[in-house]
């Protein structure tokens, strides 16, 4: 197995110091970027639309549109839960961590809750690029075992009685959960009931916004 | 393998930090880490189960202190020199020295849009028919490859129930390590949080792991 200790040999690198990982990744990723480019195997314009496209197309405002479609059609609702893949394909998202997307609902009995406990598999396709909380140990490692107090440190307090299911993404389904519906929502558009549904609720750290009364629809 | 990456379970990492308005990158490093390790992706060279291995063969104790960004770029470095692309004296120089491997493609800008749409599928067209149903109890194997697994450990050796076949999948484990895709049905399976963390465990938790089918056993 490589590993880096081959890299103590060449110390005398002063870029290059162990100790000093985390000042030294901006001048390790430009390094690493220099050879490549050197070398012709990336382009950097390339980068660039990469890091644009997460940065502006690829986000959790997609899932959203998926779960306020779903919240106002029960037909594209019902698709969602047979073929999520194709039902979100309808919408356009489509792609990279993505490709094989399963829907799950939360209902008034349980509460769903999505974890990588091995890496960070998420579904980019909807949701972007994961948070930093998602990835990193503490997540992974209490969600799966503790999902209560995990729920409590985003200020979510469930029901005693509600059921609590955890998805862990081992394999390479990617999974979306649809929050349950806000109460006082019954004639608010797509684009007003997106508006409620944040990435946390499409995890399942979060419920959706509540309507705060706005029964006329509201502008949220 | 047994690694610092298989994380259910483990305790004392502390509370979960969300935090409030998280802006997409944290520096500027981390836009260029996520783009030049999907821009070397599209070389063709490795399979993301090779590079998600890459990732958990990098040293405990650093694997855990470091950013998942860093864990990309140390992870790449091992399959960029694995392939033949770059030497360490390189990455250390930060200069070419030395023509590499020549990979299949180079992403282009104008490739971008259509590659990330893309995607990797990797479900598999299988004749066999799954070996189990839906309902139906089983084991999780309880094994300890050295090699790459997406069995948590957690779950291994405990009973619970499938609940969906979700299809036909390359087979994680072999194709990290270049045996072939094997494709093999994948099974949601669900376990009672009892039977996973028993005595005092949450009474209301169900937990499910996608398993592929040489992961089960009939009980």
């Amino acid at each position: 197995m490589h590993d880096h200790d081959h890299h103590h040999d060449h110390d005398d690198h002063e870029h290059h110091h162990h100790d000093n990982r985390y000042s030294n990744m901006e001048a390790r990723v430009r390094a690493l970027e220099t050879v490549l480019s050197e070398k012709g195997l990336i382009d950097p314009a390339a980068l660039d639309a990469i890091v644009e496209t997460y940065e502006t197309k690829v986000g959790p405002r997609n899932g959203a549109r998926v779960v306020a479609k779903a919240w106002a059609d029960p037909a594209f609702a019902e698709w969602l839960r047979r073929d999520a893949t194709a039902a979100i394909a309808s919408l356009g998202f489509t792609g990279r961590q993505g490709e094989h997307m399963r829907a799950v609902f939360n209902t008034p009995d349980t509460h769903n809750m999505v974890v990588c406990t091995l890496c960070s598999c998420y579904p980019w396709s909807v949701l972007g690029l994961p948070p930093v909380w998602y990835k990193a140990p503490a997540y992974r490692s209490r969600a799966v075992i503790d999902p209560r107090s995990v729920l409590a440190e985003f200020g979510v307090a469930l029901p005693e009685t509600m059921k609590i299911r955890v998805w862990d993404s081992t394999a390479e389904l990617r999974y979306l959960v649809v929050p349950q519906r806000p109460d006082g929502t019954d004639n608010w558009t797509q684009e007003q009931l997106a508006e409620l549904v944040t990435r946390d609720s499409m995890i399942g750290t979060a419920l959706a916004h509540a309507a705060h009364g706005a029964a006329d629809g509201g502008t949220q | 393998m047994n690694g610092p990456h298989d994380l259910g379970g483990q305790m004392g990492f502390g509370a979960v930090a969300p935090e409030v308005d998280e802006p997409f990158f944290h520096s500027e490093w981390e836009k260029r880490a996520l783009a030049i390790t999907l821009s070397c992706g599209a070389f063709g060279a490795w399979s993301i189960d090779e590079s998600r291995h890459a990732r958990e063969c990098i040293p405990p104790a650093a694997y855990l202190s470091a950013s998942y960004y860093e864990i990309w770029i140390r992870a790449l470095e091992v399959l960029l020199e694995r392939h033949g692309f770059v030497t360490a004296d390189e990455i250390d120089l930060g200069h070419r020295k030395t023509a590499g491997a020549e990979p299949k493609r180079v992403l282009k800008a104008d490739m971008v849009a259509a590659v990330l749409a893309k995607g990797g599928p990797c479900d598999r067209p299988l004749s066999d028919p799954p070996r189990f149903v839906a309902g139906q109890k089983v084991r999780l194997l309880n094994i300890h490859p050295t090699g790459h697994t997406r069995l948590p450990r957690y779950a291994r050796g405990r009973i619970g129930t499938i609940e969906t076949i979700q299809g036909s999948f390359v087979f994680a484990d072999d194709n990290a390590h270049g045996r072939g895709e094997n494709p093999q049905w994948v099974y949601t399976v669900v376990f009672d949080g009892a039977e996973v963390w028993g005595q005092g465990s949450d009474p209301t938790l169900t937990v499910s792991i996608d398993a592929w089918e040489s992961y089960l056993e009939p009980v």
